[in-house]
């Protein structure tokens, strides 16, 4: 099969620039990108990638595979190859350092302005602040995240305005902590994300659930989140 | 929280309401145009002044004009902050978009009250 992967190498190469090579795939089995990545990397030892779980939990070796973004290490060649040809870009949107790796500083950057992290401010009990399992069950299809960036690389919005859209992965996690009985910084969460861009530009376009490895909905929780900015306002 | 001191209400939510509403609005003035040339008498020019002479669609007009307006500035305001980001440029744009926007208000109410 071809595989045109995207190089770039800052030291060396003036522009980005796409390499074909033709790879045979041993035994002619259904293997993963990152296995195949693996097989090129073997070839030309200079190709860099991230790669760290290979079990999709990690999150490291989020990439576009023929225009899709996800997780090259459970995503089978026989769900991205079309007529025996595999493009492979790294995330869109964020700046390559080389090759298929990219810096996610910004991305952390919007996540970190969601404070993702419980806030509480009553003495906390002796052992642990507990939960009934219907408060718990809100945080199924949030706490699940895995700060990939597949979906917010997938987000024009986000491609637009990084640095001020938070994007689908940290609107996720924002309203995870919006949703936990055990947070009391609900009123303060929701007015500094009450500006024209940090919700708001989300305008619905769902590629996010179309791409999130782990079949999450950011689309659903940044509903939600207007709601709840709806319900407090008069 | 993003400080803008150019989108229509500063606030996400309340541009967002707007957007909706004014939408809700368009399209009811939409529907009932497309109903009343397609559903009514043929037209001729007396109908047409008699229609625009009554007080309530004259209301009606007006409050599709201001939700147009409202409408036009948050949607191009969105568009502007994504696509175009030297500052210069976009407040250029910005205020092209607004001064139109004002021009075709005016020019609307001064049509709707002059036949």
């Amino acid at each position: 099969m071809l595989v045109s992967v995207y190089r770039y190498n800052p030291e060396t190469d003036d522009a980005p620039y796409m390499q074909d090579i033709h790879i045979d795939i041993p035994g002619g089995k259904d293997i993963m990108v990152l296995d195949l990545l693996q097989l090129l990397k073997d070839k030309d030892p200079s190709m860099a990638y991230r790669r760290s779980c290979r079990e999709g939990v990690c999150g490291s070796d989020g990439m576009n595979m023929n225009g899709l973004n996800g997780l090259a290490c459970i995503t089978p060649l026989s769900a991205v190859v079309k007529d025996d040809k595999l493009v492979l870009r790294p995330l869109p949107g964020l700046p390559v350092i080389r090759d298929l790796v990219v810096d996610m500083g910004q991305f952390y950057k919007a996540y970190e302005k969601i404070k993702p992290f419980l806030i509480n401010d009553t003495p906390p009990p002796a052992i642990e602040r507990l939960q009934s399992p219907e408060d718990r069950a809100e945080l199924d299809g949030l706490y699940e995240c895995i700060l990939c960036a597949c979906c917010s690389t997938a987000c024009p919005s986000f491609w637009w305005n990084p640095d001020k859209f938070i994007g689908p992965s940290g609107l996720l996690q924002a309203y995870r902590f919006l949703a936990d009985s055990r947070d009391t910084a609900t009123r303060e969460r929701l007015a500094d994300l009450d500006d024209p861009f940090s919700v708001f530009r989300c305008h619905g376009i769902m590629n996010c659930v179309n791409v999130c490895p782990k079949g999450l909905n950011p689309t659903k929780a940044i509903g939600k989140i207007r709601n709840m900015l709806l319900s407090q306002a008069t | 929280m993003v400080t803008s001191i150019t989108s229509f209400g500063r606030s996400g939510l309340y541009d967002w309401m707007v957007q909706r509403v004014t939408a809700v609005i368009l399209a009811c003035y939409t529907v009932f145009m497309i109903g009343y040339l397609a559903f009514g008498a043929e037209l001729t020019y007396d109908m047409w002044t008699e229609l625009f002479q009554c007080t309530a669609m004259r209301i009606f007009t007006l409050l599709t004009l201001l939700s147009f307006a409202a409408h036009v500035w948050i949607g191009m305001w969105s568009v502007s902050t994504d696509y175009i980001k030297p500052t210069g440029m976009r407040f250029v744009f910005q205020s092209v978009t607004g001064l139109l926007t004002f021009v075709y208000v005016a020019w609307g109410i001064q049509i709707l009250w002059g036949i």
